[in-house]
This record gives structure tokens, C-alpha cells and sequence, in this order.
């Protein structure tokens, strides 16, 4: 089982370390996402005292050269702080920091998709937007093979390891529990856990959460994921499909709902909504992965319970559909709906602000409109 | 693997099988009122440090309740056996991380038999010169660059005979197959925290298993002194690891990054209204004197960082001079946000990672403020190491 050198320097030293007295001073590490829109990157400055609220934390800047974000000759781009948690690492006082990025011209980085979607989502406050995103990932060693499975090999086939329990059936839960109690120490919204259908793989909730939260909270759930990982010596894979053949992919279905959804007669405008969103099915499917389709290609093949990419379908209690009502929604006649479509590298930004899009703001077509002209 | 390396691998695996509870035992026994003072020096080769311990009787309030001390100088590169006593002389006093309170690291000048500063004490004449240019109120910054190794001398948590994945995902990165042993750096963070090591923050560099962390903004003599002893904790810490530390500023050829010492400076008339003028007016004298500085950013009078300043992995070549708003290719690099603010500080990129910080902060005080056309810096300022 490959798990990296690192993960076996001795935690007695370090313990040793991390319980000396920091005085008055604060580490605040700022996070934040790369030139391929899926990679996080973060460093670490010190503070002379606990901040309170994000607007006491500087801006900053780093090289952008060396994260696929600029050439060497004009390399400074500049971190914004936007959001911050509490540190499970480091512990209190300490503090992570997610940031936006601007380039040198203080314009949005090209992977900087949290800007027009706070832009969107300020539009329909009065909406209240819930999003809950279920993120699913792979656990990997250092070897890139899954965490758990004989190096030349496979496990036997799917059906036993969904929400299972036993060495033969669970693999890595000790990732699991660590990363639920971290989120939860450093007020990430998790609302739960659960193991997935391919062994290696898992599954946590956050939400319900509104508006520019949804992708704030689960950007700092994945960092929150890899150090875990880190710690740990494995490595957790967003990809869609880390398995080729008979293997279930790893998705981010998106449950969403508006005020008008969640009270009496809600269905219809679910009903309505779904309509909207069957017409725009491409624009969609673009803004689901950040490659705009293309990973998602390898994982909504209309087996394994996804829906194809070439269609739009939905329907209740159907997992084979693009769009999901659950079966007590059906039942209620209001409450939310799921999105089985994004790909579980997406970005939450983009995805939560297309179904505003779409839904709230009720536009049509393959393009988003540009609110700013 | 030779004979030879097989016992080193197997002694060094030996030594992180002692067992830390055991030192723990120890470790929290009471020590009444008498207090473990560890002196700190540079030794013969510029770029190595020492230590040993002493006790006193009652806890130091400052620096000048810790007496001189002498060193046995023949042992590390620094005199001849015949005649081979040297001066230890307390500078500046640190909480101890590794022993804790009420214990002190003390960093040290080193003077010869006859009082004069050792060949590579740097301090005394950067000391001079800071003293000299006090009413500019210079700052400094300095960003430590290291590269990991195991006990081996590869780089750590490399594959054993080969090299993991091109550059690219590993600069600010996170994850087990992105960044190697970050253990250590937090380790090492908390301990300049407790020691009063003023570190300003850390992050993973471009090649695996490199860091950085940075000190500052530190005031005139201040810069070395802080960034010395960070580096004393840095060894110490990876010491009680198993790992090493080289701050050689090319540990691997090929298309991996060296290691560098970017040095950040400003004087108050820089960070001032308009400071931009005065910040212009410095690179320029610094054009002018670009092979001299070269002779002082390594402990080997450029040699080494012939090596690393190729002109390619975000170095300027080690024979041209340039300068650039946020450029990093260039020697001299103008922050985006100073060019906008039109004040602040710049950045000279060429210090190797192995750098004496005396004798860097020393030439850019000296070049910037005090050199002219009539003045000549005497013979005793511009000596390299070796």
C-alpha cells in the first residue's frame, strides 16, 4: 500500500512543536484556486493578532507564474481575502483563508469564478437560493492505484462497499472521520458522510447553504480533504472517472431549492424550473466540469447511474436522469430538486450560478448574460 | 549501495528509533533555579552553524547578563591546533524551542585569538555599516529557500532511483503527491514563533520537497542576526525528523529550480509618498556594482551561485544586471503593487539560498547609502568567505 514518506515522520516530534505557545501572533493560511480550476494552492503569513472578520485580513500576492496563471516576465497576481474558517491544523487562533485571485490589472483571473457568481448570486437575494452539493472522491496511494486496492489488481465487483461497513468493504474511513471533524471544528457546513458504490470511494454533504456560501464552503471542504490526505500519506482524486470499465464515476449532484420551491405548491415552479433547464441542457453541461464537457464525457454514459450527456432527462426518484425529484418532493409538492450532472471536479461557483441563471433569472440560450453592460 | 552507505542509511534509521517517551521522562524534569544557555556560532566554512551548552545560575534578563565563552576553533575550520582558542561573544538572545522556557539560544560573534572578528564574521562590519546609515531607517526581508533531503542525500521522499513529476503542481501545493514533508515547516514556524524570530510566513517552492519561509522586515543588523538563527532551528528541527536541510543553491541539475535568498529593501524614503524616485536611484548604484555584490551573495565569492542564476527557473543570468516591475527574471524586481503605489520596496533576487545575510544586507546598505565615486570600501569589508 503506497502511502508517501511523509506521512511516517514522527507525530510524537511534531507534537511537541505544535503545542509550543504562539503568543500573540496568528498564522493565517490563504487558499486559493489555480490556473487549471481545479488545483488548490496555499501559503501561510503571520498575523500580531486574531482576526476577528474578514475585512481584517490583507490582501496579498503570489507568483502566478508558477501556478499556470502567468509568464514569468509579469507574474504578480493578487489574493483577495473572501472567506475565513477556523484552522483545524493549526488550531485557534490560527485561521484559513480562502481568497479570490486578480491578475495585474486587478481583473478576475481566468479561474476566478467566484466573482461574477457573487455578482449573480447578490441579484436574487431576496430568493433565498439553498444549495446542497454532494461531493464524491477517490481515495489513492501514492502510486495513483486506489487506497486499498491488491497493487496488480482489482477488488471484486460492486454491490457490497455502498455505505458498508468491514476491512473487506470500507477502505480508508480513518480519512473520513478525520475530515468530518475538521470541517466541523472549522465551521464548514458538512451535513454528512456516507461510503460510495466503488470501494475507495466516498462521499460527504455540505449544505444547506445560500448563495456565495455553497461554493465557499465546499472549495474549503476539499482543501480541508487533501491536507487530510496529506496527513495521512494518500491522495483523494476528483476525477470523474478514475476507473475505467465497471466502475462507478464520482459526480456532485447539486440539490437546490429557492423560497418559493420550499413553501406550499412549490412543485409547480420546481416543474417550471426543469423545463428552463432542459432547454439550456449545453450551457449546462459546459459550465459543469473545467473543461467544459469534456471530462464529463468520460462519466455521464447513461450507465452507473448518471444520465447520458447527450440528453436531458428527469423524472422522480430516478437516478438515471439528469434531474432527480426525490420521491417525497413528489409527495409534498414542494421542497428542492437534485441536479445529477456536475462532475465532482467542478467548480461550485459556476454550477450554483448557472442554476440561478437559469431558473431565477429565467434566462434562455447558450450564452450567460453579461448583467455589468 | 556502497558498504559505507548502507551503514550510514542504517545508523541514521537507528537514531530515529529512540525512543520519545523515554526523552520525554527526562525532558519535563525540574531544573530549579538554573537556566541551559546554548551559544550559536558560524564556523569556518561561512555557511556552517555550531552550538554548545552551558548553565548559568539564574535565568538572563538580557544579553549582557550572558558571559563570553571560547571555542576550540581547530575543530571547525577556524584556526590552527597550535593556537586555536576563540572568542565567543553573546549578540542577541532567543527563547529556547527545543528546551523551552526559562533556557536561551544565544546567537554569537566569533573573534580570533586577538580580538579581531574571525575570517567569516561578517556581523561586525555589517554592524558598522548599519550603524553608520541608522537614520535611514533600513528594512530588510529576507526569503530562505531550502531543499529537503533524506539521510541519503536525495531529495526526500523522492523515488528512491528516479525523480517524481516535471514542476508545475507543486509551488503553494497540497497533498501527499504534491508536497513532501510539511511536518517540518510547521514545526519549524512554531518554533521561530516561541524562539522571537520575527517569521513573516512559509510556503512549498517550485521543485518538491523545497520550501520557503521568510523573515522580516527586520531593521539594519537585526536581518542576520533573526535569519541565522532561523536557520539554526530549521537544523535543529530536522535534525529531531531524521531528515537534512541544504541551503546549496542548486542541490539537483536539470530542469528543477535552485534555491535562492531573495533579499527585500526599503529605507524610509522609499516607503514614504514619492518613495518610487528613491527606489529607482537604488538600483541604478546597484547596476553599477553588480559584480561586487555577486562576490558577496554566496560564501564562495559567486561560485556557487554561478550554478543556480542561470538565467532560466526564474533567475536572472549571473552576468547581466536588470530590473523589472514584477518581473522575475530580472536581479532587481519591482513589486505590481509598489510600480502602482509609487512607494514601498524592491527586490534583489541574486542572494544564494547559502548566503551570509551580513554580508548581503551589508553591500546594499553600503552600495545604496554610503558608496560614492571618492569612497572605497576598504579591503577588511570586501573579503569573501573562501
Amino acid at each position: 500500500m503506497a502511502t508517501s514518506t511523509s506521512s511516517k515522520l514522527s507525530k510524537a516530534v511534531k507534537q511537541h512543536y505544535m503545542d509550543l505557545p504562539q503568543g500573540d501572533k496568528v498564522q493565517a493560511m490563504y487558499i486559493w484556486i489555480d490556473g487549471s480550476g481545479e488545483g488548490l494552492r496555499c501559503k501561510t503569513r503571520t498575523l500580531d493578532s486574531e482576526p476577528k472578520t474578514i475585512e481584517e485580513l490583507p490582501e496579498w500576492n503570489f507568483d502566478g507564474s508558477s501556478t499556470y496563471q502567468s509568464e514569468g516576465s509579469n507574474s504578480d497576481m493578487f489574493l483577495i481575502p473572501a472567506a475565513m474558517f477556523r484552522d483545524p491544523f493549526r488550531r485557534d487562533p490560527n485561521k484559513l483563508v480562502l481568497c479570490e485571485v486578480l491578475k495585474y490589472n486587478r481583473k478576475p483571473a481566468e479561474t476566478n469564478l467566484r466573482n461574477t457568481c457573487k455578482q449573480i448570486m447578490s441579484m436574487v437575494d431576496n430568493n433565498h437560493p439553498w444549495f446542497g452539493m454532494e461531493q464524491e472522491y477517490t481515495l489513492l496511494g501514492t502510486d495513483g492505484h486506489p487506497f486499498g486496492w491488491p497493487s496488480n489488481g482489482f477488488p471484486g465487483p460492486q454491490g457490497p462497499y455502498y455505505c458498508g461497513v468491514g476491512a473487506d468493504k470500507a477502505y480508508g474511513r480513518d480519512v473520513v472521520e478525520a475530515h468530518y471533524r475538521a470541517c466541523l471544528y472549522a465551521g464548514v457546513d458538512i451535513c454528512g458522510t456516507n461510503a460510495e458504490v466503488m470501494p475507495a470511494q466516498w462521499e460527504f454533504q455540505v449544505g444547506p447553504t445560500e448563495g456565495i456560501n455553497m461554493g465557499d464552503h465546499l472549495w474549503v471542504a476539499r482543501f480541508i480533504l487533501h491536507r487530510v490526505c496529506e496527513d495521512f500519506g494518500v491522495v483523494v482524486s476528483f476525477d470523474p472517472k478514475p476507473i475505467t470499465g465497471n466502475w462507478n464515476g464520482a459526480g456532485c449532484h447539486t440539490n437546490f431549492s429557492t423560497k418559493e420551491m420550499r413553501e406550499d405548491g412549490g412543485l409547480k415552479i420546481i416543474e417550471e424550473s426543469i423545463d428552463r433547464l432542459a432547454k439550456r441542457h449545453q450551457y449546462h453541461i459546459r459550465a459543469y466540469d473545467p473543461k467544459g464537457g469534456l471530462d464529463n464525457a468520460r462519466r455521464l454514459t447513461g450507465r452507473h447511474e448518471t444520465s447520458s450527456i447527450d440528453e436531458f432527462s428527469a423524472g422522480v426518484a430516478n437516478r438515471g436522469a439528469s434531474i432527480r425529484i426525490p420521491r417525497a418532493v413528489g409527495q409534498d409538492k414542494k421542497g428542492y430538486f437534485e441536479d445529477r450532472r456536475p462532475s465532482a471536479n467542478c467548480d461550485p461557483y459556476i454550477v450554483t450560478e448557472a442554476l440561478v441563471r437559469t431558473c431565477l433569472l429565467k434566462e434562455e440560450g447558450e450564452e450567460p448574460i453579461d448583467y455589468r453592460k | 549501495m556502497t558498504e559505507p552507505l548502507l551503514q550510514r542509511k542504517w545508523i541514521g534509521v537507528a537514531q530515529l528509533r529512540l525512543n520519545k517517551a523515554v526523552r520525554q521522562q527526562y525532558m519535563s524534569l525540574p531544573q530549579g533555579e538554573r537556566v541551559q544557555v546554548t551559544y550559536i556560532w558560524i564556523d569556518g566554512s561561512g555557511e556552517g552553524l555550531r552550538n554548545k551548552t552551558r548553565t548559568l545560575d539564574v535565568e538572563p534578563q538580557t544579553i549582557d547578563d550572558i558571559p563570553e565563552w571560547n571555542f576550540d576553533g581547530s575543530s571547525t575550520y577556524q584556526a590552527e591546533g597550535s593556537n586555536s582558542d576563540m572568542y565567543l561573544v553573546p549578540v542577541r538572545m532567543f527563547r529556547d524551542p527545543f528546551n523551552q522556557d526559562p533556557n536561551k539560544l544565544v546567537l554569537c560573534e566569533v573573534l580570533k585569538y586577538n580580538r579581531l572578528p574571525a575570517e567569516t564574521n561578517h556581523r561586525m562590519n555589517c554592524n558598522k555599516v548599519m550603524e553608520e546609515v541608522k537614520e535611514h531607517v533600513i528594512w530588510f526581508g529576507m526569503e530562505q529557500e531550502y531543499t529537503l533531503l533524506g539521510i541519503d542525500g536525495h531529495p526526500y521522499s523522492w523515488p528512491t532511483n528516479g525523480f517524481p513529476g516535471p514542476q508545475g503542481p507543486y509551488y503553494c501545493g497540497v497533498g501527499a503527491d504534491k508536497a513532501f514533508g510539511r511536518d517540518i515547516v510547521e514545526c519549524h514556524y512554531k518554533a521561530c514563533l516561541y524562539a522571537g524570530v520575527n517569521i513573516y510566513g512559509s510556503n512549498a517552492e517550485v521543485m518538491p520537497s523545497q520550501w520557503e519561509y521568510q523573515v522580516g522586515p527586520c531593521e539594519g543588523i537585526e536581518m542576520g542576526d533573526q535569519l541565522w538563527v532561523s536557520r539554526f532551528l530549521l537544523h535543529r528541527v530536522c535534525e529531531d525528523f531524521g531528515v537534512v536541510a541544504t541551503l546549496d543553491p542548486k542541490p539537483m541539475t536539470g530542469n528543477w529550480n535552485g534555491a535562492g535568498c531573495h533579499t527585500n529593501v526599503s529605507t524610509k524614503l522609499m516607503r514614504e509618498e514619492g518613495g518610487l524616485e528613491f527606489i529607482e536611484q537604488a538600483i541604478e548604484k546597484l547596476g553599477k556594482r553588480h559584480k561586487e555584490h555577486i562576490r558577496m551573495y554566496d560564501p564562495r565569492g559567486g561560485k556557487d551561485n554561478v550554478r543556480r542564476l542561470t538565467g532560466h527557473h526564474e533567475t536572472a543570468s549571473i552576468h547581466d544586471f536588470s530590473a523589472g516591475v514584477a518581473n522575475r527574471v530580472a536581479s532587481i524586481r519591482i513589486p505590481r503593487q509598489v510600480g502602482q503605489e509609487k512607494k514601498g520596496y524592491f527586490e534583489d533576487r541574486r542572494p544564494s539560498a547559502n548566503c551570509d545575510p551580513y554580508a548581503v544586507t551589508k553591500a546594499i546598505a553600503y552600495t545604496c547609502l554610503l558608496h560614492s565615486e571618492d569612497r572605497e570600501e576598504s579591503e577588511e569589508e570586501n573579503i569573501p568567505a573562501m
